[in-house]
C-alpha cells in the first residue's frame, strides 16, 4: 500500500500560525489541565460489535427523554384542583377536570409540537426500558457481568428498577383514566403491605384515595427524584465502563489482556454521535406517525369509571400478570387480613425477582469458583447452564407477560379468559423449566458442532463416492481466524473439594458449603463439550491425512486439492497494488 | 481451595499449554474502496455531505410546518391524520436521522479504520498502592485518635444516629391517620340511588330483568336530608334532637373519595335465580340487588355484568363475581365476595338504601381482619 | 345514501372538519331531499289508506318467515325451546318486542349459524322489509319496546361531551374507551362499537342483546342514549391527532410497536453501524466479529 493511494486519515492538517483553537485551547488547559485525561482518553479503544450498542440506545433514549421532559414541564400543571375543561378538544367540554388533565390536554391541542413531544417522550420512556433490558440480557449471556464488572452490573440492575418506577410515575400524572386507574390499582397494592400499609397509604395519598396530594408528589419524585438518581448511576456505568475498557469477542489478536478497536475520536465519537441523532430521529418518526396514550380517548379519571383494556405500560405487564393469574388467597387470623393475593405477585415477587437478578453474577462466581479477571466474551453456548438460566428467566417473564395482557389475547385469537388463565397457572413453573432443559442441550451440541467444525473441519456440501461405492461429504479445515476464534475459549475447571475431613477424620469447618458447591459446580459445567486438546487436534488431522493418502493412492490428480491436511495457517496478503 | 484465584504475577487468565490453536495474531488491515478509489471517496463524500444538506432542508421544513399546520379546534388533516404532529414529527426525525446516518457513513467510509490495540490493566490496585494507601488510611485515623476516644465515636455515633428520627418524624404530616375512614361510606338510611351522571332517581318498575345501572348515592346530585322512620323530612329542629344532621354535596377532592367507595351497581335479574344468604332475603326488592362497585381485589370500578350469567367481571385482573350468589368470587384473584348493599322503598317509590355498606368496601387492609 | 356521504366526505376531505361540516349539512340536506321526493312518487298514494291492512299483513308475513327461519330454536309460538337441563335452547320471545328483532336479525346476529357461546355479527340475511315483517309478528305475541323512531337516535341532536360521560360510566368497561371491544368471561367477547349504525347501538341498549344488560328508558332516558350516540359518532369520525391508533387497545399494542417497530429498527441500526464495510480486495476471511 503505498502512500499516494491512501488518501484518508493519513496527512495531518498542518496550520502556518497558532490557531484560534490552540489559543482556546491553551486557555483551558491552563485552568482545567485537561490534557492529561484527554491523552489518555481521546483515542481510547471501543471494539465494535452491534450488541455493544443495545446499552447505547438506552442511554440516547434517556437523553431524548431528559430534552422532551424539559420541554413537558413548561406547560404541564401537576396538581388536582378541579376544573371545567375549555380548551381546544370539543368532545371534553364543560367536563370537570383536574388541573393536571386539562394541562395535558393543552399540551396535546393547543401547544404546537406538544403533542409530539407528549409521544416522543413516551415511546422514549418505553425504549428506554426495553433497551435496558436487552442490554441486560446480553451482558448476561455473554458473561461480561464477570469480575471486575459485577459491580457495574448490580448498578445496571438499579438502573433497570429505577426507570421503571420513573416509567410507572409518569404513567400515572396526566390523570387520565388509564393512568387513574393504575394509581387506584397501587393504592390497593399498597393497601396488601402488612401492618403498615393502610397508613403508608394514608401518608402517600394525603389521606383517602385519590386525594389531591399523589399526582405533585408523583411529580417531584418524577421530575427530580428519581432522574437524579438515575443520573448519578448512569454517570457511574459510564465511568466503571472507561475504566474497565470494554468487553471483546476473542478472536486473532484479541486476547483477555487487550481491547482492539476503534478510537474514540474520530471513529466512535462519529458512531455513537451519530446513534444519538438516529434514536433521536426514530423517536421522533414514532411520535409523528404513532399514536400512543391517546388521553383525550380516555377521558379524565373517575373513580367510579374503567376501560376494558386498562393495562400498565409494557415494563409492568408481568406484575400485572402475576396479579391477573394468582389465586385468591387471603388469611384472616387475629383480627387482621394478609391478603397473598397481592402481596405475593406485585410486592414479593418484583422484590425477589431484582434480588435474583442483582445476585447472579455472584452466585455464579460462588458455584464455579471462579475469581479471575474476565475481558474476552463467551459465546451463549459456551456457558449452557448459564445461557439455561437466563432463557428459564425470559420465559418465566414472558409468560406473566401473556398473563398481563390476557384480555388482548382473548379477544384477538378468540380465546377464553379463563383457559388463558389456568393455563398460565400451570405454564409459569413447568416453562422455565422446559425452556432451561431445552436450552442447556441446545448449547451442548452446539459445542459439540464447534468441537467438529475444529477436528474435522466444515461441510462443503460436496459429496464424493469413493472406489467402493461407498459415499462421504467432503470437508475442509477452518480458515485459521475462525477455528482460532471458536477454540479461544477456556476450559471449565469444576470446583472440587480437596478433601473434607482431616487425617483425624474431623470434619473441616464450612465443609457442608463446600460439598453443596462442589455438586452445584458439577450442575453448572459437568455436561459441558470442552475443546479439544492440541494433541486431539493432531490426531484428528493426522487421522484426516492417512485417510487422504488412502483415496490419494485411488484417486490421484485431484485428492491433493481436496484436503488440506496441515493445520491451517493464514496466507500471506497479496501487495495491494 | 481450588478457587482460581488471582495468580500472584496478575489478575489475568493465562492460557494453558495446550491450547489446540496458537494465536494467528490481528489480521492485517485491508483497505476500503474509498482508500483506493479517489471516485469512490469523492462518491462518499458526497453521500455525507448530501445527507448532512438534506437534514438542513428538513429542519427547514420543520419550522416551515410549525406555522402552516393549524392545531385546536380546527386543526389541519392530512389522510386523518394531525397535520402538524406528523409533518413536525416528520421532518425532525429526518433532521436527526440524516444527521446520525450521514456521520456514521462518514465514519464507515471516510475516517481511518485502522484497529488499534490497547493493552489493558487489572482494575486492582498494585500491591503498592494498596500498602501506601492503607497507610495513609491509619495514619489519618490515628491522628483523629477515634479509636482511643471511644466517648467520642460512641457520642458522635448517637447524635447522627438520632437524626435519623426527624427525617421520618417530619414526614408525619404527610396525611392524616386512617381512623375508620375505610369503614363507611357516605350511604345511608334513606339515601337514594340514582344513575350515575345524569343523578336520574329510580323506581323498581323503571327496571327490566337483565338491567344494569351504574349507581351513586342521591347526595352527589342534592342535599340530603335526614328523615324519620317513615322517610319522610325530619325540621331541622327535630334533625338537631336526633343529633343528625343534612348532608351537603361533596366536591372537589371530597367528591372524589367519597365517589371512590360509594359506587354502586344496581341489576335487576329473576327472582328465582337468586340464591341470598342468610340475613339478605330482604335486601333486594323484586330481584332488584345493589352491591359496590369497587374490585374487593384491588379497587377497579367493576360493572361489566353478565346478564344471563350474572357474572360480574373485573376489567382490570379478571376477578369474576356471581351477582345471583351474593357477590361470591367465582374466578380471578379477588378473596372476597362484593359488598352488598340493602335496598328498600321510600315512600315516593324510589329505590334507597336500608343503611350503609355493612363492611368495608374495595381492596382488602390489613387491619380489616 | 352511505356511499354518498362517503363521496361527499371524500369530496370534501380537503377542507377541514370545520368548513367540511358547513357543506356536508347542505350536502346531506339535498341528497335526502331527492330521495324522499322519490320515495314520496312511488309510495305516497297508496301509503295512508292501506296503514292498517299493511300492519295485519305483516304480521302474517312475519309470522310465516319465523316458522321457517326462527321456529326451530324459538318454538312455532315464540314460546322458547328449553333443554332438559332447564337451559335455554332458544329463549322465548314474548315481550323482546320488534326492536331487539331489529337489532338481532339487522346485525345478522340471528338466525344463528350454529350453536356457540355468543351470536357473532355477520352478514344478513333478509331484507329490510323482512326485518320488519318479523319484528311485527314477534312484537305482535306480547308488548315490547318498538323499533326506535330516527330522531330519537339522531347523532346531530346529542350532546357529545355528556355523552361521553355516560359512555364512559356505562359502556367503557366492556366495550374499551374506543368502541373497540373487549374481553368476557369464557370466551364471551363486547364486540366493538365502530362500525354498528346508531340505530342498532340504540336498540342494543334498550333490549341487551345476549349477556349485555338492559339499559331501559326509564333510566336511561332516549335522551341520555342519543347523547351516547352522538359521542361514539364522534369517536368514529375523530381525527388522528397524533398518528396511527394501533387498534385503540391500549399499552399492550403500545408495548408491541415499541418492542417490534422502536427496538427493532434500532438493533437494525447497531448491526448496520458495526457491520464491515465492503473491502477493496477481498484475499483472507477477517476474523470472527
Amino acid at each position: 500500500m503505498s502512500e499516494a493511494v491512501t488518501t484518508n486519515g493519513s496527512k495531518a492538517a498542518r496550520s502556518q500560525k497558532p490557531s484560534k483553537v490552540a489559543g482556546v485551547a491553551d486557555w483551558a488547559d491552563s485552568r482545567l489541565g485537561l490534557a492529561g485525561a484527554m491523552k489518555k482518553n481521546i483515542r481510547k479503544v471501543f471494539p465494535d460489535h452491534w450488541s455493544f450498542m443495545l446499552g447505547e440506545i438506552a442511554l440516547w433514549s434517556f437523553v431524548v427523554l431528559l430534552l422532551t421532559g424539559v420541554f413537558l414541564t413548561l406547560w404541564f400543571k401537576p396538581s388536582m384542583g378541579e376544573t371545567t375543561y375549555s380548551g381546544s378538544y370539543e368532545p371534553l367540554n364543560g367536563i370537570e377536570v383536574s388541573e393536571a388533565y386539562a394541562s395535558s390536554l393543552h399540551i396535546s391541542f393547543d401547544v404546537r409540537a406538544g403533542l409530539l413531544m407528549r409521544q416522543m417522550h413516551h415511546w422514549a420512556a418505553m425504549l428506554f426500558i426495553a433497551a435496558m433490558l436487552v442490554h441486560m440480557m446480553r451482558v448476561y449471556f455473554t458473561g461480561a457481568f464477570r469480575k471486575p464488572r459485577e459491580l457495574n452490573w448490580v448498578i445496571g440492575v438499579l438502573l433497570l428498577v429505577l426507570g421503571t418506577l420513573e416509567g410507572f410515575t409518569g404513567y400515572s400524572l396526566p390523570d387520565d383514566l388509564l393512568s387513574g386507574t393504575g394509581i387506584r390499582a397501587a393504592n390497593g397494592f399498597v393497601a396488601a403491605i402488612p401492618v403498615v400499609g393502610t397508613y403508608v397509604n394514608f401518608f402517600l395519598f394525603g389521606g383517602e384515595f385519590p386525594g389531591d396530594s399523589i399526582i405533585p408528589r408523583l411529580y417531584t419524585i418524577h421530575v427530580l427524584l428519581i432522574p437524579g438518581l438515575l443520573l448519578a448511576l448512569i454517570a457511574a456505568h459510564m465511568l466503571l465502563l472507561v475504566y474497565h475498557k470494554h468487553t471483546q469477542w476473542p478472536g486473532p489478536g484479541r486476547t483477555n489482556d487487550n481491547v482492539v478497536g476503534f478510537p474514540m475520536l474520530p471513529v466512535y465519537a462519529a458512531k455513537a454521535g451519530g446513534f444519538f441523532f438516529i434514536v433521536f430521529g426514530v423517536t421522533a418518526l414514532m411520535g409523528a406517525f404513532l399514536s400512543i396514550n391517546p388521553i383525550w380517548r380516555y377521558g379524565p379519571y373517575n373513580p367510579a369509571e374503567v376501560t376494558a383494556g386498562s393495562q400498565p405500560d409494557w415494563y409492568m405487564g408481568w406484575p400485572d400478570g402475576a396479579l391477573r393469574i394468582m389465586p385468591g388467597w387471603e388469611s384472616h387470623f387475629w383480627g387482621v387480613t394478609l391478603s397473598w393475593n397481592v402481596f405475593i405477585p406485585i410486592i414479593l415477587l418484583p422484590t425477589l425477582a431484582i434480588g435474583i437478578l442483582m445476585a447472579l453474577p455472584f452466585v455464579e462466581s460462588w458455584i464455579t469458583g471462579d475469581k479471575r479477571d474476565h475481558h474476552l466474551l463467551q459465546r451463549p453456548r459456551d456457558a449452557p447452564t448459564r445461557t439455561g438460566v437466563m432463557v428459564a428467566l425470559m420465559t418465566f417473564y414472558g409468560l406473566f407477560w401473556i398473563a398481563g395482557g390476557n384480555d388482548i389475547i382473548a379477544i384477538t385469537f378468540g380465546l377464553s379468559i379463563n383457559a388463558i388463565t389456568h393455563f398460565l397457572r400451570v405454564a409459569v413453573f413447568v416453562g422455565p423449566v422446559i425452556a432451561f432443559i431445552i436450552t442447556k442441550r441446545w448449547c451442548i451440541s452446539l459445542q459439540r458442532q464447534d468441537n467438529e467444525k475444529l477436528l474435522h473441519g466444515y461441510e462443503t456440501g460436496i459429496i464424493m463416492r469413493d472406489a467402493s461405492g461407498g459415499y462421504s461429504e467432503r470437508h475442509q479445515p477452518l480458515p485459521v481466524d475462525e477455528a482460532y476464534a471458536i477454540s479461544a475459549r477456556e476450559r471449565d475447571q469444576i470446583f472440587q473439594i480437596e478433601s473434607s475431613t482431616d487425617e483425624n477424620g474431623v470434619e473441616a469447618p464450612g465443609s457442608r458449603a463446600e460439598k453443596v458447591r462442589a455438586r452445584l459446580s458439577q450442575a453448572w459445567y459437568g455436561t459441558n463439550v470442552q475443546k479439544p486438546t492440541a494433541a486431539e487436534l493432531e490426531e484428528a488431522h493426522h487421522h484426516a491425512e492417512e485417510h487422504d493418502h488412502e483415496s490419494d493412492s485411488e484417486l490421484a490428480g485431484i485428492a491433493s486439492e481436496r484436503h488440506e491436511v496441515d493445520p491451517p495457517v493464514r496466507k500471506e496478503l497479496p501487495p495491494s497494488d | 481451595m481450588t478457587d482460581l484465584e488471582n495468580r500472584p504475577d496478575s489478575g489475568v487468565v493465562r492460557h494453558e499449554p495446550e491450547e489446540p490453536i496458537a494465536d494467528p495474531g490481528l489480521p492485517p488491515h485491508e483497505l476500503r474502496p474509498t482508500d483506493v478509489d479517489e471516485k469512490a471517496e469523492r462518491r462518499a463524500e458526497r453521500q455525507v455531505a448530501g445527507m448532512f444538506l438534506l437534514s438542513a432542508v428538513f429542519t427547514v421544513l420543520f419550522c416551515v410546518s410549525y406555522f402552516v399546520f393549524a392545531i385546536g379546534d380546527d386543526p389541519t388533516m392530512v389522510l386523518g391524520l394531525g397535520a402538524s404532529n406528523v409533518a413536525l414529527g416528520f421532518c425532525l426525525g429526518m433532521a436527526l436521522l440524516l444527521i446520525g446516518v450521514g456521520a456514521i457513513q462518514w465514519a464507515r467510509k471516510l475516517m481511518g479504520d485502522e484497529e488499534i490495540v490497547e493493552m489493558r490493566h487489572p482494575a486492582r490496585s498494585s500491591d503498592e498502592d494498596r500498602e501506601e494507601a492503607v497507610a495513609s488510611l491509619t495514619e489519618g485515623v490515628e491522628q483523629s485518635g477515634i479509636g482511643r476516644r471511644p466517648l467520642i465515636r460512641n457520642t458522635l455515633l448517637l447524635s447522627t444516629g438520632l437524626l435519623g428520627v426527624p427525617a421520618i418524624i417530619a414526614l408525619r404530616d404527610l396525611g392524616p391517620l386512617p381512623g375508620d375512614k375505610l369503614y363507611h361510606t357516605v350511604w345511608r338510611k334513606w339515601m337514594r340511588v340514582v344513575q350515575d351522571v345524569t343523578g336520574t332517581p329510580i323506581k323498581p318498575e323503571d327496571l327490566q330483568v337483565g338491567q344494569l345501572v351504574n349507581a351513586q348515592p342521591d347526595v352527589f346530585y342534592r342535599p340530603f336530608n335526614p328523615k324519620d322512620s317513615d322517610g319522610d323530612d325530619l325540621t331541622a329542629a327535630q334533625a338537631e334532637a336526633r343529633g343528625e344532621e343534612p348532608l351537603e354535596v361533596p366536591e372537589g377532592v371530597e367528591l372524589q373519595q367519597e365517589k371512590a367507595k360509594a359506587a354502586t351497581i344496581v341489576v335487576r335479574m329473576e327472582p328465582s335465580d337468586i340464591t341470598p344468604s342468610k340475613g339478605r332475603e330482604d335486601w333486594g326488592i323484586d330481584g332488584i340487588l345493589a352491591y359496590s362497585k369497587i374490585c374487593t381485589h384491588v379497587g377497579c370500578p367493576i360493572s361489566l355484568w353478565e346478564q344471563q350469567t350474572h357474572h360480574l367481571l373485573c376489567p382490570c385482573h379478571q376477578s369474576t363475581f356471581d351477582l345471583a350468589d351474593n357477590g361470591k368470587v367465582i374466578f380471578g384473584p379477588a378473596n372476597r365476595a362484593l359488598p352488598q348493599l340493602p335496598l328498600m322503598v321510600d315512600p315516593d317509590g324510589y329505590l334507597v338504601a336500608q343503611s350503609d355498606y355493612t363492611e368495608p368496601v374495595g381492596p382488602s387492609f390489613w387491619e380489616r381482619g | 345514501m352511505r356511499l354518498l356521504s362517503q363521496t361527499t366526505r371524500r369530496l370534501a376531505g380537503g377542507l377541514s372538519r370545520h368548513r367540511r361540516r358547513k357543506l356536508a349539512g347542505p350536502a346531506v340536506l339535498l341528497i335526502a331531499l331527492m330521495l324522499t321526493g322519490g320515495l314520496f312518487a312511488l309510495f305516497s298514494p297508496a301509503q295512508a289508506e292501506t296503514k292498517k291492512a299493511n300492519d295485519a299483513d305483516d304480521v302474517a308475513a312475519g309470522r310465516a318467515l319465523f316458522l321457517v327461519g326462527c321456529s326451530s330454536c324459538h318454538g312455532a309460538n315464540g314460546e322458547g325451546i328449553a333443554t332438559k337441563r332447564g337451559n335455554n335452547y332458544g329463549p322465548p320471545l314474548v315481550g323482546v318486542g320488534a326492536a331487539a328483532v331489529d337489532f338481532q336479525v339487522g346485525t345478522g346476529r340471528m338466525p344463528l349459524a350454529g350453536p356457540t357461546v355468543q351470536a357473532p355479527r355477520k352478514k344478513v340475511s333478509y331484507t329490510k322489509e323482512e326485518i320488519q315483517q318479523l319484528g311485527a309478528y314477534v312484537q305482535s305475541l306480547g308488548p315490547g319496546p318498538a323499533v326506535p323512531e330516527s330522531e330519537e337516535y339522531d347523532p346531530n341532536e346529542g350532546d357529545v361531551s355528556r355523552g361521553g360521560a355516560i359512555f364512559r360510566t356505562n359502556c367503557t368497561a366492556c366495550h374499551n374507551f374506543a368502541g373497540a371491544g373487549g374481553a368476557l368471561p369464557g370466551g364471551k367477547y363486547a364486540p366493538k362499537l365502530t362500525d354498528v349504525s346508531s340505530k342498532h347501538i340504540f336498540e342494543a341498549l334498550l333490549t341487551g342483546p345476549q349477556q349485555m344488560p338492559v339499559f331501559s328508558n326509564d333510566v336511561l332516558t332516549p335522551a341520555d342514549k342519543r347523547d351516547v350516540i352522538s359521542y361514539l359518532r364522534q369517536n368514529d369520525d375523530a381525527p388522528k391527532y397524533g398518528g396511527f391508533s394501533m387498534g385503540t387497545l391500549g399499552p399492550v399494542s403500545e408495548g408491541m410497536f415499541a418492542w417490534l417497530v422502536g427496538i427493532g429498527v434500532l438493533v437494525g441500526f447497531a448491526v448496520w453501524i458495526a457491520a464491515h464495510t465492503a473491502r477493496a480486495k477481498k484475499a483472507v476471511k477477517g476474523g470472527q466479529q
